[in-house]
């Protein structure tokens, strides 16, 4: 049972189209400057900022351009944009719509993860009102932005939600991250421009707009502006989606959602960092430890060689195969914890994992591969006693 | 008047991930912003904007390994062995695939750099089963040469010993061992991109990710059209040709065997590499030598029936002119060159429907078969049963070629053994023949000596250029010289995808002896092409060919052609998947250049002027091109294949 936490601003009570009616009196030009001004970054993790992106694509001359709201919703941990899609629809679309009016893009397509299927008839609904409404379709109430959106299903590849794979897989494609640059923003989906944001993001963005770049600048930190939702499970008391300020600490949510004692959090899903309680101090922010939301509480009885270990069997199934160092290096990793949890591996060959991770890090072709170690990495960093020195039983 | 169909990204069928979505190069570094400065390694150069790190740093002789990168086929960017530093960048840079656009620095040879590269080889050598004194090929491999270059003492992350896969010897011309596959995708590229054919693809995730054909099934199977243009573009030996040596030498070896070779105008310009000789450079008699001291009896020069081929598809496309203009028949046209098998077996996949235009002339390969154990044997008063026809060629089709059921047309199986380059050249290794010191020897008779124009049939264009010379020739009574200066019917050279010409006919003469031989001829004058415009094109590469074809269907300009060369592989013959490899657009113009150059220097130019020619319609096909003897032994029937394939 996902417990939503009601906070300031995604489940607020939004006046409704209230940032829609303010964008559209405004000209392209104002509107991606006051998201600019309010620091608004990408709530799916990267941390782009959103002001930046739009502009780009507002720069770039083609006859058609895009915006693609990335629901493929994958990460380990992270479930906060279901529920946005299931409780505040309409801001997500109202997002997209003023995205469309920014960017100049006459289309928008939706990406919900294959899992999430289940939602596709009530946001089909949604999208049926907002026509009717005059909130989609030709002149948006009564301004000269024509705009709709669809929904494609994604099929349940995790690589999917990296935004080139996503656009390959909504072109009929294996999903397959492309060579960056050119970014989508000037070459995506049908090699036109296209923005591919979070669903928060949008919801964010609509937030914004009616309530002003200083107001969002007033919540969070000078670089981290804004709430954030955090998707909380594991060991606490109240798991569940929980929306702070960005910037909180490490030890301020613990205490929140009822996880004091922890030994260890994992900040970002399965491709983020698992900080130990000793760093509890640190802020979730992108100055501090950076998260696209997903918190899972690991408490004192958790045996971190397995959470390493399950995250890289998660890895394993996800590469998508194409560049060397993500295809086999994942696997050699899983391999190598499973030599440590059978006592298997020597202290030299784990300085060669170790390394191997760095080189990941670095080489892999799109951030799936490059992050997907940092689960690995610091675990070892900062459980070495725990981790080293098994024997084939089980635990020294 | 030429024209060129360029292939663009748009209608590629590359993974869109492993293509396009490169910023375009700036065509004029003139223009303002038309450049772009770039610091790498510390060397200061300006390059056109959008050129790659790795076209900038080969540009200023510095060198960063590639594995994934080919100069024929699109960006992947997948092997990661090229990453470099790029100042600014949290990441290493994959340098082939990252066009530069602003001012950058970057360092090719970095401690991080190196070990990453040294790393990712490792990666690549856990999983690449195998040694190398086992593998055919043992110093021309790209993975081994980077092992090399990369110090690599151990094997860091183990290497499999036991095989995972099966190989893949189905097919007659092309072997498949993905234990030795390293996953950078070029055969998927070439396959589906350059020749859009699509056998090949990439199925499974992660680390068990591997090539696959539709459905797994074996590549005789499959669409698969045998060009092995993935073999030439194979790093390691995960691609090959299906090698006959073994028998080869078996027979040679047998005293009541009469081993025979036929060799094609391309390997002679190509044989030399495997010597450690530059591309193009011509060894065509050196090799006779060579041959018969490695056992052969008899060398032949397909040159031979590379004429007889003119003569006798020239012969098909005029009966075929006068049924459509004169008798009003119901003929297809154009008419297409039926000399590349696998362009033969791209249209009886792709296009079943359009099989009637295939002229029904065999390949010079085939004819030369069928001659050899009817002829020849006749000739030389030898048991045709005891006969065995080799074939050097450049072409892992003609190895399924002379394995078509119906090429028997002696009696026996027309060729036995399709040799490729490499294959001989391996041969003459083992022998320890060191070919470019080898004393010149001749051809064999009875079919001659080399002829210009039989080895332009090596280059893309020659068919074409060849008939031209011997249909205007035949049809005007005019010396192609006063019509081409040098004969060199230059329209038709090159290497664009598609060219296409427009040929008037200048004046009419006599109907030549030649063709009267055969009596059934349904004209005696030339008048019905009294002021005709001759239209032909020439396209090679079986991606521009299915632009011509679709345009065909369409009704648009080469539907008005009347005879079309089609070559299935990129630069023709010269760049043939029997070729040695690597291969590279440079390479394949180095060899089209020794081609062109042996047809300036023979004394023969013409195939209707080949005296071996001549003769054997005298004395052998003695009711002329196209007569019955003819049909009977140089032509051939199609079969109409599809795409689905039970």
């Amino acid at each position: 049972m996902s417990a939503v936490k009601k906070g300031l601003v995604t489940f607020a009570a939004a006046v409704p189209e209230e940032g829609l009616k303010a964008a559209l009196a405004r000209p392209r030009s104002e509107v991606i400057a006051e998201v600019t001004a309010s620091k608004l970054r990408g709530r799916g993790g990267a941390g782009f900022p959103t002001g930046v992106k739009w502009n780009l694509a507002a720069a770039a001359t083609a006859p058609a351009k895009w915006v693609v709201c990335n629901a493929d919703e994958g990460e380990p941990g992270t479930f906060k944009d279901r529920v946005i899609l299931t409780e505040a629809p309409d801001l997500v679309l109202e997002g997209m719509t003023i995205a469309a009016w920014a960017i100049g893009a006459a289309r928008g397509i939706l990406y919900l993860r294959g899992e999430y299927a289940y939602l596709r008839d009530s946001l089909e609904k949604v999208l049926a009102r907002r026509r009717e409404k005059g909130l989609l379709g030709t002149g948006i109430l009564g301004s000269p932005l024509s705009f709709d959106v669809e929904i494609r299903m994604g099929s349940g590849a995790y690589v999917c939600g990296e935004e080139t794979a996503l656009i390959e897989s909504l072109e009929g494609h294996r999903g397959e991250p492309r060579n960056r640059p050119p970014f989508p923003v000037d070459c995506g989906y049908r090699s036109e421009p296209t923005i591919v944001n979070n669903v928060e993001t949008f919801a964010c963005a609509a937030m914004v707009l009616a309530k002003g770049a200083e107001w969002f600048r007033g919540i969070g930190t000078e670089v981290s502006t804004g709430p954030k939702l955090f998707s909380v499970s594991g060991d606490c008391r109240e798991p569940g989606v929980w929306e702070f300020p960005l910037g909180i600490t490490i030890a301020g949510l613990l205490a929140a959602v009822g996880g004091e004692g922890a030994k260890a959090v994992q900040v970002g899903g399965a491709s983020g960092r698992c900080v130990p309680a000793a760093e509890f101090g640190r802020t979730l922010a992108f100055e501090g430890v950076p998260t696209g939301g997903s918190i899972i509480v690991f408490g004192p009885r958790r045996d971190m060689l397995h959470v390493a270990e399950n995250f890289l069997e998660f890895f394993v199934d996800e590469s998508c195969g194409q560049c060397t160092p993500c295809r086999e290096g994942n696997a050699k990793l899983l391999e190598g914890v499973r030599m440590l949890r059978e006592g298997r591996c020597s202290w030299a060959y784990l300085q060669e994992l170790q390394k191997l991770g760095e080189v990941m890090q670095l080489a892999s072709k799109c951030g799936l591969g490059q992050s997907s170690p940092n689960a690995f990495l610091s675990i070892v960093e900062h459980f070495r006693p725990e981790i080293m020195g098994r024997t084939a039983g089980g635990n020294a | 008047m030429s024209s060129r169909i360029e292939r663009t990204a748009s209608i590629s069928r590359a993974p869109v991930s492993q293509r396009g979505h490169v910023v375009p190069v700036s065509a004029d570094p003139e223009a303002i912003g038309g450049t772009v400065s770039v610091t790498i390694d510390g060397i200061e150069a300006k390059v056109p904007l959008g050129t790659t790190i790795l076209d900038a740093a080969r540009a200023l002789g510095l060198k960063i390994p590639t594995l994934c990168h080919h100069p024929d086929l699109e960006v992947a960017g997948v092997c990661r062995i090229c990453v470099v530093e790029v100042e600014g960048q949290r990441t290493l840079q994959a340098a082939c695939a990252f066009p530069i656009t602003s001012p950058i620095r970057v360092q090719t040879h970095t401690r991080k750099v190196r070990q990453a590269r040294r790393r990712i080889l490792d990666l690549m050598l856990s999983k690449h089963v195998g040694e190398c004194y086992t593998c055919f090929r043992n110093l021309n491999c790209e993975l081994q040469t980077l092992a090399k270059e990369y110090g690599v003492d151990f094997f860091r992350f183990g290497h499999e010993a036991a095989r995972r896969h099966q190989v893949d010897d189905s097919s007659y011309s092309v072997r498949r061992d993905m234990d030795k596959c390293i996953l950078c995708r070029r055969c998927v590229r070439t396959c589906i991109d350059l020749q859009e054919v699509g056998v090949l693809e990439a199925v499974g995730r992660s680390d068990g990710t591997r090539i696959a054909t539709f459905l797994d099934k074996p590549l005789n199977d499959v669409v698969c059209i045998n060009c092995g243009q993935c073999i030439n573009r194979c790093p390691t030996a995960a691609l090959g040709a299906m090698d006959p040596t073994d028998d080869v030498w078996i027979d040679i070896n047998d005293p009541k065997k009469h081993v025979v070779i036929q060799t094609a105008p391309a390997p002679r310009a190509a044989i030399g590499e495997c010597f450690g000789l530059p591309p193009g450079t011509p060894l065509t008699f050196e090799m006779n030598t060579a041959m018969k001291t490695i056992g052969f009896d008899r060398v032949f020069d397909t040159n031979f029936t590379a004429d007889l081929t003119i003569i006798e598809e020239g012969t098909e496309l005029l009966l075929r002119l006068h049924e459509a203009l004169v008798q009003k028949k119901d003929v297809a046209l154009p008419q297409f060159t039926s000399c590349s098998p696998g362009w033969v077996k791209y249209l009886e996949h792709f296009y079943p429907e359009m099989i009637p235009n295939l002229s029904t002339a065999k390949s010079p390969q085939q004819m030369f078969g069928a001659l050899i154990k009817t002829f020849y044997a006749q000739k030389a008063g030898i048991d045709p049963a005891s006969i065995v026809a080799c074939a050097l060629m450049p072409c892992s089709a003609k190895k399924y070629e002379c394995n078509r059921p119906e090429m028997c047309d002696s009696g026996h199986k027309d060729v036995d053994y399709g040799l490729v380059t490499r294959e001989l050249g391996q041969m003459f290794h083992e022998a320890g023949i060191d070919l470019p010191k080898m004393p010149k020897g001749a051809f064999d008779d009875p079919f001659g000596t080399a002829t210009g124009s039989g080895v332009i049939f090596g280059a893309t264009g020659g068919v074409m250029e060849a008939a031209i010379r011997t249909v205007v020739e035949l049809v005007t009574g005019l010396k192609i010289e006063d019509v081409f200066a040098h004969a060199d019917v230059l329209p038709v050279r090159g290497f664009d995808g598609v060219r296409y010409v427009e040929l008037p006919i200048p004046a009419i003469g006599e109907v030549p002896d030649l063709l009267k031989m055969n009596k059934g001829l349904p004209f005696s004058d030339w008048k019905w092409l009294e002021g005709a415009v001759l239209k032909v094109a020439v396209c090679h590469g079986t991606a521009n060919a299915k632009r011509v074809v679709e345009d065909i269907k369409a009704g648009g300009t080469f539907s008005k052609c009347h005879f079309i060369e089609f070559m299935a592989c990129p630069g023709g013959c010269l760049g043939g998947g029997g070729m040695p490899i690597p291969t590279s657009p440079e390479i394949r113009a180095a060899r089209a250049k020794a081609i062109y150059a042996e047809d300036a220097s023979y004394e023969i130019r013409k195939a209707h002027e080949n005296p071996a020619v001549i003769r054997l319609y005298q004395e052998f096909l003695t009711d002329g091109p196209c007569g019955e003897k003819s049909h009977h032994l140089l032509h051939t029937h199609y079969t109409p294949r599809g795409k689905y394939i039970a």
